[in-house]
């Protein structure tokens, strides 16, 4: 049976882990390969590296990563953050990377999607999307959740889906960082209206609220940062409790 | 040392299947040469993508024939799209033939409601003893990522299967031809130890 995935996401800046890692094994806390080789170790089912690196001219950095981190980690490996053109695909892709997320570029140009996913195929194009509730139901925000789009997310998602996108990255603006639990009515609305893998991120603070997540909706992933970098839960632990509640999960 | 072939003809991200080459201890490079070819220990033919933009780079540049003529020779291991080219052909877009090393065809997946691509980690049943499966136990999980799968014509020459919606063919083989539907290169452990299986044919 196709199993539900755990996935930790990595900020990159400059081609360093930032928001420090805390783990006791591991020599450099900055290292990106060291970091995702540990991920591996405990379990994990893919990494996602989102590039927070300010300056154009540092780009370059997070291919080096990507690089790197492919000749000694074997298990898929998105990129995020400031990806602009089907070139920047291309070279993602070709330093080894599987899947390419892309946020507000996509907003501003909903045909990158459909480009990239002619090109590369759609099973590289992942659509992040980070959504909040409003009176006019989830709306989609970027700039880090600053800016109101005005745009409904979940028939963005819907569009993105359309437009070939390959999977969706699902963050909420409203439980991200609360640790009170992934936003189950988000997740579940998106995953109504696509039929594409949808990843949930955004919320967890307990190892129940993985299982909470795929017990009440049909998301196909969990994504998550805080938790697992400071050490508060790993993933082989996430896994143990979600196989206890039976869910479909590698071991 | 063992050298591996991977057939570059314009598909796929090569880099990765290299790198889980010399990760297990061989020496891997990238050729489109027929020489580069001839001169490995083994052949790999990767491949993302759709099957008749794949069959039409391989026709192109002559390498149909090459990987034919090397295959009768040494061991072959095609992986996902490469793996649905050994077949006689598939239905994708268009009917195309295929390179023929292993009786059977290739079709679009209906999973019967579920999501298509089948993508992510899904677990092996296996169906008879296969080299490449040497330590490899039931229940283990690799990664797909596919809209189509093989129809094995004989049953003898399917290894192992998943279930999604059905049966789906995982490792095929046909002598000196094997094919993985999943990506082995981004398979964790189970993925590296059967590279080092293929590389110990």
């Amino acid at each position: 049976m196709l199993a539900k995935r755990i996935i930790p996401c990595l900020d990159v800046r400059g081609g360093r882990v930032v928001k420090g890692v805390n783990f006791v094994n591991i020599k450099d806390v900055g290292d990106p390969v060291e970091i995702a080789k540990m991920y591996e170790k405990q379990g994990a089912d893919e990494l996602v590296f989102l590039d927070i690196t300010a300056s154009h001219e540092e780009r370059r950095t997070v291919i080096d990563v990507v690089e790197k981190t492919a000749r000694e980690v074997f298990m898929p490996l998105t990129v995020g953050g400031g990806i602009r053109t089907t070139d920047d695909f291309f070279n993602l892709l070709r330093a080894g990377a599987d899947k390419i997320s892309i946020n507000s570029t996509a907003i501003k140009d909903e045909t990158l999607i459909s480009r990239a996913a002619d090109k590369f195929g759609s099973q590289c194009v992942v659509v992040a999307i980070d959504a909040k509730k409003t009176e006019n139901g989830f709306h989609v925000y970027i700039n880090g959740g600053r800016i109101d789009t005005g745009i409904d997310a979940i028939k963005w998602a819907r569009r993105a889906y359309e437009l070939g996108a390959g999977e969706i990255l699902l963050t909420s603006m409203d439980t991200d960082g609360t640790k009170d639990g992934f936003d189950l009515e988000l997740t579940q609305s998106v995953c109504n209206v696509v039929d594409i893998p949808v990843i949930a991120s955004g919320g967890c603070g307990k190892i129940e609220h993985f299982s909470e997540l795929f017990m009440r909706t049909n998301a196909d992933a969990a994504l998550a940062a805080s938790v697992f970098h400071y050490g508060e839960l790993s993933v082989g632990e996430v896994k143990r409790d979600m196989a206890k509640n039976n869910i479909s999960v590698r071991i | 040392m063992k050298t591996i072939a991977i057939t570059d003809y314009g598909m796929g991200n090569l880099m990765s299947v290299q790198k889980a080459c010399e990760y297990v201890g061989a020496k891997a490079y990238i050729t489109g040469e027929e020489e580069g070819l001839e001169k490995a220990d083994l052949v790999i033919l990767p491949g993302v993508g759709a099957f008749p933009d794949a069959m039409k780079l391989l026709k192109q540049t002559g390498l149909d024939n090459v990987i034919k003529a090397q295959a009768a020779k040494k061991p072959l291991l095609g992986i996902c799209l490469g793996m649905q080219l050994l077949f006689d052909s598939s239905d994708e877009f268009a009917l195309t033939e295929g390179l023929g090393l292993i009786k059977g065809d290739v079709r679009k997946m209906d999973a019967g409601g579920l999501k298509i691509p089948h993508m992510g980690w899904n677990s092996l049943e296996m169906n008879g003893e296969c080299p490449l499966l040497k330590g490899v136990d039931k229940g283990s999980y690799v990664y797909f990522v596919h809209s189509y799968k093989a129809h094995v014509a004989m049953r003898d020459d399917l290894y192992a299967f998943t279930q999604y919606g059905g049966e789906v063919a995982a490792v095929v083989g046909h002598g000196n031809v094997y094919g993985c539907q999943f990506h082995p290169e981004k398979s964790s452990q189970t993925g590296l130890q059967i590279i080092k299986n293929f590389i110990e044919l």
